[in-house]
């Protein structure tokens, strides 16, 4: 029993914070949204060489061939330097769907490389969401369709998809309305097959979007904290204030304890364990009520400042509030709950003993 | 990250397990807080600790079995899925021995711990006076130095469980000239000498649950001081760490009271359904207990690398109290009107629970004071 992370993965984490320190700063981020695509080309290429895009692939198809529990920090990483771009859905839910078909498929060979050197976009559609992040510049869109025995996969290319831009709170974010249709060219799956790879990609995005909040819960925090040890206001800084530090501890508390969270729900995913799904849901409502928490808290202690256009908090607090609804709301997540813990026809396992049985 | 009992660890859950099934008593012991109630636990003590079940983590020469965290996790899991009674010795078990282990001298360990373990001796806490609460460094009751003896004289409050206790370890102001956290020492004092007078306070629940506690030239022997003399509140606040820390409240018991209001819940679901926030209270109990949980692995995992617990132990003492107080108050929403009917025995331990909870927020350090702990040192705002 080691719920922790190995110094490696801690390396590793360690060395793609410095990178998006450096590499991604927020005025250089204020940069790339000003383009009409929102999307550096350059950056993607930077990231890539970090290894990032190959996180998630088989090695034998070039890759590192790691996984939910590496990425569990790396979303972080994400979050916590707001990256514009979504970047996880190439590299880390794209390669889950690519990699759980059958070896030797064409679309793995295909594309799993093309993701490993960071050349290709993935776009993933899938009913949860109504739209689909960054379709206008995917190569490949692999949409979900459901069917009476279960959900398709389909591998559809960017010319025969029609899209419609909808404009986010985020300047950050790129969505789009997809109008396609499935015929059998375009699927890659059938209900039945395709069923427990989209459940998976929903569990994975769940993680991957409460890492994410996690991350910008921590940078929101930081941000607020540095304001309050150099604001002064009475003749000293407002972070000698009770009121201010009650504020800023109920924001480490809420990240202390969803942390934890986040990364059992991960290994629950990388195990295959049967509540797996229950976890997804409750690392993403953790880390997302932290997230806002955090934006809540950091705007109060920010006083008007925070509520300007020209401090960076803005960047990571309207991230936080729209990631809150992706990939499932708080609604579909607490029924999920729900209809385990509650609705089920019996007790399920629970209780003292049950967390890592 | 490996999520898997080692065969060891999973063979002691077993024979706990096992032991528990066997031994625990089958029907509720009286509280704790009367004196026929004290003396079952104190017997329910003594049985535990002749099965080496009453403080495994310590070494076996005290009186424990020098089992790991992970092991002590497993322990309470069994325990409070067992419905095992309440730790009436929890002041010495977990918050004097931790403190004797790192500060004592093998003479006073040796001396103290294994009657600890067995409830020989039973401790009452010494820290709280009626001008020194939250603000723990004014505290003015005195002990000088006057050969191989200190003299007592003064008062302590809020003494939990002082009437049936038999020791007390405290802080006492050993240099008069002295203010603040400096010039105190940590001292063990025997409740039975001359000069002191145990007054109990009624608490919420009707029971004498505390005390307070006066001394009049009470002599204490040197060989009582732990740690130096002036150095009482360093040695002070390790215990308090520890208090907030991991051991005080072990997760298992949350996600005993976690379940036990899934229970309520699904048994009362046609009352339950009329309001949409019990059900979301009930989900977040389940998720705050996990959380929990998962904190405590995370923590026990750090430190098995090396890592020591700091500041972050006041995040769990505010968490742990909430949470305890968020799923009682759901409990009483549940029950509706039967709420108050203390003997109604679907509403009995909710009731006595919901009243306790009321204390979380507050002992062991307020929560506005681990509050200022977390600002101050662990994201470095300033002090003043």
């Amino acid at each position: 029993m080691d719920f922790t992370f190995t110094e490696d993965q801690i390396a590793f984490r360690d060395a793609v914070s410095r990178f998006f320190m450096t590499e991604a700063a927020p005025e250089q981020l204020r940069e790339v949204w000003e383009t009409g695509a929102g999307r550096s080309a350059a950056l993607r290429k930077k990231i890539a060489e970090q290894g990032l895009t190959a996180l998630s692939v088989p090695e034998a198809e070039g890759g590192l061939g790691m996984g939910d529990i590496d990425w569990a920090l790396m979303t972080q990483e994400l979050g916590y330097y707001a990256i514009p771009d979504s970047l996880a859905d190439t590299a880390y839910l794209a390669p889950g769907l690519l990699a759980g078909l059958p070896a030797g498929h064409a679309l793995r060979a295909q594309w799993l490389p093309r993701v490993v050197d960071g050349s290709c976009r993935i776009a993933i559609g899938h009913p949860v969401n109504p739209w689909v992040a960054d379709a206008h510049l995917a190569d490949l869109l692999l949409m979900a369709h459901p069917v009476a025995d279960g959900c398709e996969l389909h591998a559809v290319p960017r010319a025969k998809v029609e899209l419609t831009v909808l404009p986010s709170i985020d300047a950050s974010r790129r969505l789009f309305e997809v109008r396609w249709h499935p015929d059998t060219e375009t699927r890659v799956l059938d209900g039945v097959a395709g069923a427990p790879q989209w459940a998976a990609t929903l569990d994975r995005a769940a993680l991957n979007v409460g890492g994410q909040a996690i991350g910008l819960a921590q940078r929101m925090l930081d941000l607020a904290t540095d304001y309050a040890a150099q604001r002064k206001q009475f003749g000293k800084p407002i972070g000698s204030f009770q009121a201010i530090k009650h504020h800023l501890a109920d924001v480490v508390t809420e990240i202390e304890f969803a942390r934890p969270v986040l990364y059992r729900a991960a290994a629950a995913l990388a195990a295959g364990e049967p509540d797996a799904s229950v976890r997804a849901s409750h690392a993403k409502l953790a880390c997302a009520a932290a997230a806002w928490t955090a934006a809540r808290k950091a705007i109060q202690v920010h006083g008007a400042m925070g509520y300007t256009w020209e401090v960076d908090l803005q960047m990571f607090m309207k991230r936080a509030w729209v990631l809150d609804a992706a990939w499932g709301d708080r609604a579909f997540h607490r029924a999920r709950l729900g209809a385990a813990l509650l609705d089920a026809e019996t007790l399920p396992s629970i209780g003292p003993g049950t967390t890592f049985a | 990250m490996d999520l898997t009992y080692t065969p060891e660890q999973q063979a002691f859950r077993a024979e706990v397990r096992a032991w528990l099934a066997a031994h625990a008593p089958r029907t509720p012991l009286q509280s704790y807080d009367t004196r026929e109630g004290f003396e079952q636990h104190r017997a329910w003590e003594a049985e535990l600790a002749e099965h080496g079940y009453s403080a495994i983590t310590w070494p076996k020469e005290l009186g424990g079995r020098g089992a790991g965290l992970i092991d002590w996790l497993v322990f309470e899991e069994e325990y409070w899925a067992a419905d095992a009674p309440l730790r009436v010795n929890q002041n010495g078990l977990l918050l004097l021995a931790p403190t004797l282990m790192e500060f004592g001298t093998a003479e006073q360990k040796a001396r103290f711990l294994p009657r600890t373990a067995r409830c020989d001796d039973m401790w009452a806490q010494g820290w709280s006076e009626p001008n020194a609460g939250s603000d723990m460094a004014s505290i003015t009751s005195r002990a000088i130095r006057d050969g191989d003896h200190y003299v007592l004289n003064g008062q302590k409050t809020w003494s939990t469980r002082a009437l049936f206790a038999n020791w007390m370890f405290g802080l006492f102001r050993s240099d008069p000239e002295s203010s603040r956290h400096h010039g105190l020492s940590y001292l063990l004092v025997p409740l039975d000498a001359e000069g002191i007078t145990v007054r109990p306070i009624k608490a919420l629940n009707g029971k004498f649950a505390f005390a307070e506690v006066f001394f009049k030239d009470v002599h204490v022997s040197v060989e009582n001081r732990v740690g130096e003399e002036g150095q009482g509140w360093h040695v002070a606040m390790a215990t308090a760490g520890f208090e907030r820390g991991l051991l005080l409240r072990s997760p298992a018991r949350y996600q005993r009271t976690a379940k036990r209001l899934v229970e309520l819940y699904r048994r009362h679901r046609g009352e339950a359904a009329h309001d949409g926030t019990l059900r979301d209270a009930v989900l977040r109990a389940w998720m705050g207990a996990e959380a929990y949980t998962l904190s405590s692995y995370h923590t026990v995992a750090r430190l098995q690398h090396g890592a020591k617990i700091g500041a972050e132990s006041s995040t769990n003492k505010i968490f742990w109290s909430e949470l305890d107080l968020d799923m009682h108050e759901t409990a009483m929403h549940l029950l509706g009107a039967r709420a108050e009917l203390i003997d109604d025995p679907e509403v009995h331990e909710w009731l006595e629970g919901f009243l306790f909870a009321q204390a979380g927020p507050i002992y062991a350090g307020s929560n506005e004071i681990q509050r200022n702990i977390i600002a101050e040192r662990m994201l470095g705002l300033p002090k003043n």
